[in-house]
């Protein structure tokens, strides 16, 4: 392969991040100005996007060298070993500067051309046209209608140009009640439910403090609860513990008084905040990274981080809105303190589980755009796309993409996408490589003219469908499947290995029934083709018995299991669970992979004059 | 002893049978010598539900008034609610089931009346015979015989009649051995590893004592496995510390000083009433929906229940290591060989062994090295999780191996013939079962019984087409590799379609896997298809062509 680099470092060692017996691989680094790049002694290729590094670390010294341990956002983990530590040095400076980056204008989607003309660029970003979605949904109609309130921003910056509001609510309304909301964040359209007439709408929270009220948002939340003629009552949902919200109230923001709006019914769900999340992945990440970890080690671990806990929070919270619409057809207006992290998972989860044109792969697209993007999560703050506040980092989006995996595990027929679409999803929100996911709002994005500088995913990701399709779903599988309603039982929260252990191959079956299924499916089809070919030749022949034998008829039908072409705008980076993948294949079982481990450091210790048992055992034999 | 005498009650109609995820259905409960059945009478909806007696691990019974609750627990792990009008009624239904649940003698159990109503084929006694094992093995070596020492059981009484031995070891020379391993457990052959010839042998802990005694007989033995100048290795399933300490009782381990070319490896492996109370705790624990998070995860953990299985498969992986990658042999054993020391072995084979994953090459393990190697079944499966007997040789050893198999095979989906089907159907049948194959202790009592004349084996039911097709992986491909597990605790999970069966909905997954096996299914088809039609049309090509020639 050809590609330009201003840093070379041979003789560079690669550990295996959890081997015992510091097994390692032994090839040349390279710097590129947007990857980093090791080529092993047989020519295999680790790419990493200086984007996705979330933190080097320059380990102390030691007789093989320098230790450089580098952390990636998509959670794999690369441990080098650098000979000379000025080469390390140099390394490390060049890393931290590439992998922060001050300007929107220096992230890669900027420079990432996948060659594509004006207009392929142009009808990718209009593939999800959120207008569209609203009509599907069934709005506008008798009750709701387009505001041009936010036309130009002026109410709401972080919101979209389009709101959807009750008819009943008039501009003052809207302006008065954005004026008692955190942000300018006011009750705005997230779903509508055709069959219920009830909606999910959103907001931030009210700037109530101790007792203050504010008619416009009391009328707002009347127009919302008269817009659904099904229930006159509506759920109010605060996300956040009881407690964290009564503090906000001492500064003067806080939670709707039952008393000051009639017809709601407010709730608490107790989901927990930015920083909660944030070093609860943390925790979840330092004892899944533990060398030699054991069972006890793993479970409490796991238990102490809370992370499966604030996963079910987050789906049980979608539970609650999803009961509260499809059993008593009531609206619900969810929102947290400033409307954009908890609203968002829980507005778009419910709608999930409510609408299963959403568990198409187009469908998700359009949930992202809606509920994450044009919503204003802040996606550049939340990752890290820019040196910025490391107290804004925050796994929120993960989390919803682990929640619907979670889902996914449950109704394995119910969705067309996969797992390896949630996980490329998750690496592209970090890779900044595509135009979607910059920024923290739409008028953020549009003052970066995203839209000409650089290429939305969704085209990509949809061109190349066929490794994201589900080959178990069934659209018409049951009439039940509209409404998913999941079990939230504690034992159904797994830990996603192939999320957080996406790159340590040896932790992964080695087999694995769904991409075998998944070929089959293809394969099927491809087969069909080819009998529906033989069988018109036959015909032909038995037709015209004369016919003179053309030199394609005596090729045989195409039989070979078909083989994906490797995507071209991912080239760089490995398919996350590529449909072929050899990984996963028995040839990468071996011992030395697996260790089992304590056995081989106390063998070696009881007796040094033993060959270590790892020792040549490299590759797996016939 | 009559049943009838135990049983006071032996119908009542209108009873209300509770299950979760069903909804509950009034119908008429009837009690024979060896069934729980209750039949619902419902138009639109008739069922029956069979339950052995021998399955039920406890029954618990209270009172509302005069309607009277049984909750009935499995070992199977299945819970179930009867509501029986009438306070008599009651008592003497749940009198009798106490009774008929804990019957003392073996010969009164089911086995020894079910009468089958399929055609046997094969009898499934006589489908694994030692002979037959020993004559795949001189196809390779001839460095071992099979020797008819044990004929009567009195050498060692929990060893089958006949075993192998290294071929230079005579009769004269084993009974010397005997001696000094615990139960008389000599070293016998367990593997024969195909590749490089390299076995694995197993036997029970050498009597060393205090004193250090020794036997120049069993060191000769165990020596004679190995190849001139190469060192094997002893995988010892306790500690260090228990090994020690087993001296002072008799017990002990083989010591460097006599055993020079052996390196000895302890790897610990819990046993007995530490594995009872760790089923007990997960079973507990899987069982409560009400669990938090927090609550949930600690239960898991405070089970030891995968920490178990990491120990085992981490031995077993050890083993296998040890022959295939080392080329040396080993010999496995604990205290008594009749446990842990099974477990190491029968895991081994798997991951070294492709005739292992097949489903008669399984059977036939779970024969050597389970039924016939002694593992004291009617003991060790009395009771389940629901026990409250706190009987020390009450463990869940074998439950353990499945959960273990059932691992790899996760790991390994290809590479198995049966399914996971296969192996909740075996550990259904360790614990209660209507076949007489895991009843008694060892070989020496199941003669006794008469077992092979009295009773129907498992293997004969399960080895006919209609039952196979059941526990068939569709997804097998014969794969001659040794198969190496990672024991990561990343990779491991609780056995949901044990530990969960009962406590969710399976709707969804079942109909997921149905869709599965029709792609698989339509795949074969569809292969069959395309390959009948390019013969014809290569026949057509060939006739045109010979046409064209004329």
């Amino acid at each position: 392969s050809s590609f330009s680099f201003f840093l070379q470092v041979e003789q560079v060692k690669l550990l295996d991040r959890f081997s015992t017996s510091n097994k390692s691989l032994t090839g040349t680094l390279y710097l590129t100005a947007t990857h980093l790049l090791f080529i092993d002694s047989s020519q295999r290729e680790t790419w990493i996007l200086h984007h996705h590094i979330a933190a080097v670390e320059k380990l102390p010294l030691t007789t093989s060298g320098c230790p450089l341990v580098i952390q990636c956002k998509n959670f794999r983990i690369v441990h080098f070993v650098v000979p000379r530590e000025r080469d390390c040095h140099d390394i490390y400076n060049s890393l931290l500067q590439l992998s922060r980056t001050a300007k929107y204008e220096e992230l890669y989607a900027f420079s990432y051309n996948p060659k594509q003309n004006e207009s392929q660029q142009v009808k990718g970003w209009q593939l999800i046209d959120l207008a569209e979605e609203y009509k599907r949904m069934g709005v506008p109609n008798d009750y709701w209608q387009l505001s041009d309130a936010n036309r130009d921003y002026k109410i709401c910056e972080t919101y979209p140009r389009e709101l959807y509001v009750p008819r009943t609510a008039s501009k003052p309304i809207i302006v008065g009640s954005s004026k008692f909301r955190s942000k300018g964040r006011f009750p705005v359209l997230s779903y509508y439910h055709k069959n219920k007439e009830a909606a999910i709408c959103r907001c931030s929270q009210p700037l109530s403090g101790f007792s203050a009220r504010c008619l416009e948002d009391e009328h707002m939340l009347q127009a919302i609860s008269k817009a659904n003629p099904s229930n006159r009552y509506m759920y109010v949902m605060d996300t956040r513990p009881k407690l964290n919200a009564m503090a906000n109230r001492a500064a003067g923001k806080g939670y709707e008084n039952e008393d000051n709006y009639s017809n709601i019914r407010f709730q608490f769900v107790g989901i927990e905040n930015i920083h909660v999340m944030r070093s609860s992945l943390q925790k979840l990440l330092e004892v899944s990274g533990t060398k030699g970890l054991s069972v006890n080690d793993f479970l409490s671990g796991l238990e102490n981080s809370g992370w499966l806990r604030h996963i079910k929070a987050v789906l049980d919270a979608a539970v609650f809105l999803v009961k509260a619409i499809a059993v008593e057809s009531a609206s619900v207006l969810v929102h947290c303190s400033d409307g954009w992290d908890r609203t968002s998972q829980v507005c778009s989860l419910g709608a999930l589980l409510l609408d299963s044109y959403y568990r198409t792969i187009k469908g998700f697209m359009v949930l992202i755009e809606k509920d994450w993007i044009s919503f204003g999560h802040k996606f550049s703050d939340r990752c890290c796309q820019l040196d910025g506040d490391p107290k804004e980092i925050s796994p929120v989006f993960t989390q919803f993409l682990e929640t619907v995996w979670n889902l996914t595990e449950q109704f394995p027929q119910a969705f067309e996408y996969n797992e390896a679409f949630l996980l490329q999803i998750h690496e592209h929100v970090h890779s900044c490589q595509f135009g979607n996911f910059l920024g923290n709002c739409q008028k953020e994005r549009e003052e970066l003219k995203l839209k000409e500088k650089t290429y939305s995913l969704w085209p990509f990701l949809l061109d190349e469908q066929k490794k994201y399709q589900n080959p178990l779903y069934n659209p018409d599988f049951s009439p039940e499947l509209t409404l998913l309603e999941p079990n939230t039982v504690s034992f159904n929260f797994k830990f996603w290995r192939n999320m957080y252990h996406q790159f340590d191959r040896s932790m992964h079956p080695r087999q694995s029934v769904f991409n075998l299924i998944m070929n089959m499916s293809e394969q099927n089809k491809q087969l069909e083709e080819d009998i529906k070919e033989l069988e018109a030749k036959i015909k032909q022949r038995n037709g015209q018995p004369d016919a003179v034998i053309s030199k394609e008829h005596q090729q045989p039908a195409h039989l070979a299991p078909m083989t994906l072409k490797s995507p071209p705008c991912f080239k760089k980076e490995q398919p996350l669970i590529p449909v072929n993948d050899a990984v996963r294949t028995i040839e990468g079982s071996n011992t030395a992979d697996n260790r089992y481990s304590e056995f081989v450091e106390e063998f070696s210790k009881a007796e040094p004059a033993v060959v270590s048992l790892e020792y040549g055992v490299a590759r797996m034999t016939c | 002893m009559e049943f009838a005498e135990l049983i006071k009650t032996p119908r009542a109609d209108n009873v209300v049978l509770h299950r979760p995820f069903y909804l509950a259905v009034e119908g008429t409960l009837c009690l024979t010598g060896h069934h729980l059945i209750f039949s619902s009478r419902r138009q639109d909806n008739a069922e029956e539900l069979w339950l052995l007696h021998s399955n039920i691990d406890s029954i618990e019974k209270r009172f509302v008034g005069s309607l009277g609750t049984i909750v009935i627990k499995c070992k199977d792990l299945r819970i179930i609610q009867l509501d029986i009008p009438g306070m008599e009624e009651c008592l003497n239904i749940a009198s009798s089931i106490e009774a008929l649940s804990t019957l003392d003698s073996v010969t009164l159990m089911y086995p020894f009346f079910y009468r089958p109503m399929f055609e046997i084929v094969e009898d499934g006694w006589r489908s694994f015979l030692p002979d037959q094992e020993f004559e795949l093995l001189t196809s390779l070596t001839d460095e071992w015989r099979l020797s008819c020492i044990n004929k009567e059981f009195s050498v060692c009484p929990s060893y089958p009649p006949v075993v192998i031995v290294p071929k230079s070891i005579d009769d004269e020379a084993l009974r010397k051995v005997a001696l000094f391993r615990h139960g008389s457990r000599f070293p016998v052959l367990s593997y024969y590893h195909k590749k490089n010839g390299m076995v694995m042998m197993r036997s029970s802990q050498p009597l060393t004592g205090t004193n250090g005694r020794r036997c120049k007989e069993d060191e000769k033995l165990i020596n004679a496995t190995l190849r001139p100048g190469k060192r094997g290795y002893i995988i010892d399933t306790r500690s260090l510390n228990v090994a020690q300490q087993a001296r002072a009782k008799g017990g002990g381990f083989e010591q460097e000083a006599h055993y020079p070319q052996w390196r000895r490896i302890h790897k610990c492996i819990e046993r007995f009433n530490i594995l009872q109370e760790s089923l007990i705790k997960l079973v507990e624990a899987c069982n409560d929906q009400s669990h938090n998070m927090d609550r949930w995860l600690s239960k898991l953990e405070a089970s030891n229940w995968l920490t178990h299985i990491k120990e085992i498969l981490t031995a077993a992986c050890l083993a296998a290591q040890c022959i295939d990658r080392e080329g040396a042999s080993v010999l496995v054993h604990g205290t008594e060989g009749t446990d842990s020391t099974l477990q190491v072995t029968s895991l081994a084979q798997i991951i070294l062994d492709p005739r292992c994953r097949t489903i008669r090459g399984f059977e036939s393990l779970v024969v050597r090295e389970w039924l016939q190697a002694g593992h004291p079944f009617q003991q060790r499966c009395a009771q389940s999780a629901y026990s409250n007997s706190k009987q020390k040789w009450e463990a869940p050893v074998f439950l353990l191996f499945l959960d273990c198999v059932w691992q790899i095979l996760r790991q390994f989906p290809c590479s198995f013939e049966f399914n996971e089907q296969f192996l909740i159907m075996l550990f259904e049948h360790a614990y209660a079962s209507q076949f007489g194959t895991f009843l008694g202790n060892n070989e020496n009592e199941r003669s006794k019984l008469k077992l092979p004349q009295k009773t129907m084996s498992l293997w004969s039911w399960v080895n006919r087409s209609e039952e196979l097709s059941k526990f068939q992986n569709p997804l097998f491909e014969a794969n001659s590799l040794v198969i190496w597990p990672s024991v990561a605790p990343q990779s491991l999970q609780l056995w949901e379609g044990v530990f969960l069966r009962w406590n969710r909905p399976s709707k969804f997954l079942d109909e997921a896997h149905e869709e599965m096996i029709n792609i698989i299914k339509y795949n074969k088809e569809l292969q069959a298809k395309v390959n009948a039609l390019r013969r014809q049309l290569a026949e057509m090509e060939t006739d045109d062509r010979m046409q064209e020639n004329l």
